[in-house]
């Protein structure tokens, strides 16, 4: 068993696109329509493309909104990525006017940061430091 | 301030992690619960739950020393120290 796709649920996909790619770097694998509004579309990492996809998924269900404010409130993230750099990364990501909950800091083995993907999720960022 | 909100406060200052908590906030004010718990893990290098440091974070605010606001849609929190500089005042300096 392998875990080949993971998802965050988005209020807009087309949003959401231009955010993961433009901004994060990520790369599309598929975008298939699904018939109606939605799509399936996942993304990779351009540093590992055939690596875990991740699912820009529609947060439509009734749930989800309330679920997602709910952690948005106290600042959990709804996922996490990994960089090698992240005081570089944090710079890159700030220039391009992303916004932080969470400025670099040090957690146990890690550097992590935390920022608003624009599509009603925080994500968060680490480097481990192994300290 | 009257003796229930004396007891509230000296209650709330009555627990070290209360304390704690209340010293890293006056370090670096503005903290979303997610980055209270994430400074207890760095900082004590011991995991505190999501739900004691909810808990606490109750027992600072019913004291009046929580300032809590928002930055978006991420609530946060800071100390605010009046109350318990009157309840010192109050009570604590009487006899020191």
């Amino acid at each position: 068993m392998r875990i080949y796709v993971t998802s965050v649920l988005v209020d807009d996909q087309s949003k959401a696109l231009d955010f993961y790619t433009r901004i994060l770097g990520f790369t599309v694998k598929h975008d298939i329509p699904l018939g109606g509004e939605h799509r399936w579309l996942t993304v990779v990492s351009p540093e590992n493309p055939e690596g875990t996809e991740l699912l820009l998924e529609p947060s439509e269900h009734p749930a989800a909104k309330p679920f997602k404010d709910a952690l948005v409130a106290d600042g959990i993230p709804a996922t996490s990525f990994q960089v090698d750099d992240i005081d570089a990364e944090y710079r890159r990501l700030r220039d391009l006017g992303v916004s932080f909950t969470v400025e670099p800091m040090d957690a146990g083995p890690v550097r992590m940061v935390v920022f608003d993907d624009t599509c009603g999720n925080l994500i968060q960022l680490i480097q481990m430091t192994g300290k | 301030m009257d003796d229930e909100q004396l007891d509230r406060i000296f209650k709330a200052i009555a627990d070290p992690t209360r304390r704690r908590i209340i010293d890293r906030l006056r370090e670096r004010p503005d903290q979303s619960l997610f980055h209270i718990c994430a400074l207890s893990v760095a900082e004590d290098g011991e995991a505190l739950s999501r739900q004691a440091i909810t808990q606490h974070l109750d027992t600072l605010e019913k004291a009046g020393l929580l300032h809590v606001s928002w930055s978006g849609r991420t609530k946060i929190h800071s100390i605010d120290l009046i109350p318990l500089q009157a309840a010192a005042a109050l009570w604590l300096r009487k006899h020191l």
